[in-house]
């Protein structure tokens, strides 16, 4: 192969270090920011939805550059790979050279833009001046319009905060751990009132920027927790997720399964993760923000706090509510239709619209949507009456998923 | 309805050959020709049963090359934003599909787009989707390589879609890559960029370079973006189809990925904690705490250092006055002459407050003397920068600033000069005229509101002026006892 002009060794190792070191930080999103076109002389572009550039072979899209700084870091999170008392390699990019990756990658359509964290070297202030300026960085010098994902540091002085807002499409502080004494336990360095005040100062900012017509992180705020490092329950995880959305204006709380790591700290052994239980808590996650679901339907979805791992958490509050239904997809209201196991809001949406135009026939719900085998039992059509279907006890078992976890190939 | 066999057809001369009327459209998506044929079968009341679309073979009849315009048709926005998604499908009964769509909708069914439990709409509904992801897929999978070679840089990728998505999928590349020059290849055509969009002939797999010198930087960012303990083959088909993975250059390292992935989760989980090899920072660790500014001095130097949050200022502006002062003015934001001079209320609004000062007994030189906002803004008039109001961003964005400033300074009390003071301090918007006097800022120290000097300056009538001021010294007066 020919090969025009190799990159450096010792910037593929970093690259190698530093990506593995950042892959623990669920989100990935491009999603949310203005739609920006590039300049005669600039780069990049936003649609608005955001784009999956890949698929890694877990499953999970491959839309930003998503590095760290550097994995040196201060602090000791038991649950991090970077803690200082880790043994894993460590390596360090400069400024310039996350500049050249991220447009390098840009130009060959590998990419939206770029998601850059660090661990904690020097201060919390220098680490984060340092992020902002790769971002100021690509933003003036390279008239870069592409996304800018940067984790901001709640110890780091407000005023970096401020400076951050006005390069970034989206900030985010991670929670990471959902109690004050789990941080107290596994993150000594961290500080639950700093985070959550850096939240509301950039939450607060985010709104007034939006009012002025300015620029401060205009695809809003993101966090993620930690799910299965401790003992907080699915219900707790819901009970402060709703909380940070409704107090912070958070555009997404990312939930990311305890993953065995390299290196693993004594207090915190590895695990397989609770990749089922996760996408039971984004399930949740999902009722709440599109379905009109509050945090106290959920928890009564949950048995002791925890949501089943066998049916999704929608279906198990309708088993636990059989008298809401059936429902009739003819006359129910969108609120009440949003709540039938197997319709998405878009089908629902779609029955909305076109039960105006005539009276909808089984055969036509399943042309409104692909989740009728679920939906049945709970609906009522024109020519369709699930009588007895909603009262059987084995309704559970027939709707619910195998138990095994994903399988290995 | 007209009879088609009275009304010759007006689409081909086979037209008439057994009451069919059959249309020959260009291969492909055939956007500005189906358009020309609707529009004259329409006028010519041919329902769709009658008409054969020809496309995908050169046609027996040759391609109808009359495409004169018939008079554009009046149809809702739900059908035009859905023909030019169908279009490019690579159904060869699309165009007949959408024909009768456009007929039904003519005769009566006006709101038909809504109904999309119809199966023709929601047949059409699942093409549109169809084309929606191949572009998609086309816009995140694509991959350029450069072109060796010195002088302007050149990026050439070689794409495979599903449909006849090449036109419609271009606008997004020269939105994104605007300054630089490339060309997309498949096996239907190609699109080329230098400064102006073309299209040309198909292109060959051969003809875009071999590799490209990040590829392999690429590779090893997706290797370890990767999270073996996550293994989840089906998430990965269904978004990325095996399909695509020919032209992706990282997807050979996928097998590699997949064969050790559960090995390396495992000995993960195994593994026995190690104790750290090094020596914990202790000491970095303590003074990592004790990087904030510790000094108003390094303050003022982080404040100097900051760049006007909306450019045109010439300089920071920082505060006035001793460490330790018993009182201390917050002002609106620097002006014309204290952003030429770098010093605070020298410009005539801060010449009248001297003056005032002084008749209420304060010596301006043991007082502190800052702004809520620490950078000017104007607009240009002709020569003259007229001040500008900050706006409530603003003043929270600087807001740090003048927090930590008092801290250190420490007065006893705090007047707040004019109504952005007040925000700056309390965060909350009250009106001056009624909070004027002692005032509680939930601050570390007394508070108390009173106009800007600036407002003094803007009454017109002498009187007037001479009133407000002296309400103003004596509200100098009553802060400075308060401050004793």
């Amino acid at each position: 192969m020919f090969i025009f002009r190799s990159m450096d060794d010792k910037l593929a190792r970093k690259l190698r270090i530093l990506a593995d070191a950042a892959k623990y930080d669920a989100s990935c999103a491009s999603s949310g920011a203005p739609k920006r076109k590039a300049g005669a002389d600039g780069l990049g572009s936003t649609t608005g939805a955001g784009i999956c550039h890949a698929y890694t072979p877990d499953g999970r899209c491959v839309s930003l550059l998503k590095i760290l700084l550097t994995n040196y870091c201060l602090f000791d999170c038991a649950y991090c790979v970077n803690r200082r008392s880790s043994n894993v390699a460590r390596a360090r990019f400069s400024v310039e050279e996350v500049v050249t990756l991220t447009v390098e990658f840009y130009k060959r359509n590998y990419i939206e833009g770029l998601f850059l964290s660090s661990g904690i070297i020097r201060s919390p202030d220098y680490t984060m001046e340092m992020l902002t300026r790769v971002a100021k960085k690509l933003r003036r010098e390279h008239g870069f319009r592409g996304y800018i994902h940067l984790k901001s540091i709640p110890e780091a002085s407000p005023w970096l905060i401020e400076e951050a807002g006005l390069y970034a499409d989206r900030l985010s502080i991670n929670l990471e751990l959902p109690t004050e004494a789990s941080l107290n336990r596994l993150a000594p360095e961290k500080d639950g009132v700093a985070i959550e005040s850096a939240m509301g100062q950039i939450g607060e900012r985010i709104v007034q920027a939006k009012e002025e017509r300015r620029r401060f992180s205009p695809a809003g705020q993101s966090t993620q927790v930690i799910v299965g490092a401790d003992a907080t329950t699915d219900e707790a995880l819901i009970r402060k997720s709703a909380l940070l959305y409704g107090s912070y204006g958070l555009r997404r709380v990312y939930y990311s399964a305890f993953s065995p790591i390299p290196d693993a700290s004594a207090s915190l052994p590895p695990q397989a993760p609770p990749l089922r239980r996760e996408h039971r808590l984004y399930q949740a996650d999902w009722l709440i923000r599109y379905y009109e679901f509050s945090p106290d339907d959920v928890a009564g979805a949950a048995e002791g706090g925890m949501l089943s791992l066998d049916i999704d958490p929608k279906l198990a509050w309708a088993l636990k509510n059989r008298h809401c239904f059936p429902v009739d997809v003819n006359r129910a209201d969108r609120e009440m239709l949003l709540r039938v196991p197997g319709l998405g809001a878009r089908a629902v949406d779609a029955i909305v619209k076109a039960r105006r135009h005539g009276r909808l026939r089984l055969d036509d719900v399943a042309r409104l949507t692909s989740g009728l085998k679920r939906a049945r039992p709970f609906l009522i059509a024109e020519d369709f009456r699930p009588t007895t279907l909603t009262d059987r006890l084995d309704l559970r078992a027939k709707l619910a998923e195998p138990a095994e976890q994903l399988s290995l190939f | 309805m007209s009879d088609a066999a009275q009304n010759p057809s007006p689409t081909t001369e086979a037209g008439a050959i057994r009451g069919l009327h059959v249309v020959s459209l260009a291969p492909g998506a055939d956007l500005d020709g189906f358009r020309a044929a609707v529009r004259r079968l329409i006028a010519g009341r041919i329902p769709p049963e009658t008409v054969v679309w020809q496309s995908e073979a050169p046609s027996l009849f040759g391609i109808d090359m009359d495409r004169a315009e018939g008079a554009p048709l009046r149809l809702p926005r739900a059908v035009t934003d859905l023909i030019p998604m169908v279009v490019p499908h690579r159904d060869p009964e699309r165009y007949g599909l959408l024909y009768a769509l456009i007929w039904r909708v003519l005769q009566g069914e006006r709101a038909l787009m809504e109904v999309a439990s119809d199966p023709l709409v929601h047949r059409l509904h699942r093409m549109r989707k169809a084309i929606g992801r191949d572009l998609h897929k086309m816009h995140a999978f694509l991959r350029f390589r450069r072109v060796p070679g010195e002088g302007a840089e050149r990026f050439v990728a070689w794409f495979e879609p599903d449909h006849h998505i090449l036109a419609a999928a271009a606008p997004f590349f020269v939105d994104r890559f605007r300054s630089l020059n490339w060309s997309i290849l498949t096996p239907e055509g190609s699109a080329h960029w230098d400064g102006t969009l073309s299209f040309g002939p198909p292109g060959r797999c051969e003809d875009a370079p071999e590799g490209d010198s990040f590829e392999a930087g690429w590779r090893d960012y997706y290797e370890n973006t990767f999270n073996p303990a996550r293994l989840n083959l089906d998430a990965m088909r269904a978004e990325m189809p095996r399909k695509y993975w020919r032209n992706m250059p990282e997807t050979a390292a996928i097998p590699a990925l997949v064969r050790a992935a559960s090995a390396r989760a495992q000995a993960m989980i195994e593994k026995e904690p190690t104790m750290p090899v090094k020596r914990d920072p202790v000491r970095a660790v303590a003074k990592m705490a004790q990087d904030e500014p510790d000094s108003l001095e390094a303050l003022n130097a982080v404040i100097a250092r900051s760049e006007p949050l909306v450019p045109g200022a010439t300089q920071a502006v920082l505060g006035e006055g001793p460490v330790g002062a018993r009182i201390a003015f917050v002002g609106e934001q620097p002006g014309d002459q204290e952003d030429r001079q770098g010093r605070p209320f020298v410009g005539p609004a801060g010449q009248l407050l001297s003056r005032a000062l002084e008749e209420a007994g304060i010596d301006r030189r043991e007082a502190y003397l800052t702004n809520a906002v620490k950078h000017f803004k104007f607009t240009l008039r002709g020569k003259r920068r007229i001040h500008e109001k900050p706006t409530a961003g603003e003043v929270s964005h600087y807001r740090w600033w003048l927090d930590r400033e008092l801290d250190f300074v420490g007065p006893r009390l705090v007047v707040a000069l004019g109504a952005t003071a007040v925000l700056a301090l309390t965060g909350k918007q009250i009106p001056i005229t009624r909070a004027r006097g002692p005032a509680e800022f939930g601050k570390p120290f007394q508070g108390f509101i009173t106009v800007h000097p600036s407002y003094l300056l803007r009454l017109p009538d002498e009187a007037a002026k001479d009133v407000a001021y002296r309400a103003f010294v004596d509200d100098l007066r009553r802060a400075n006892a308060l401050a004793a």
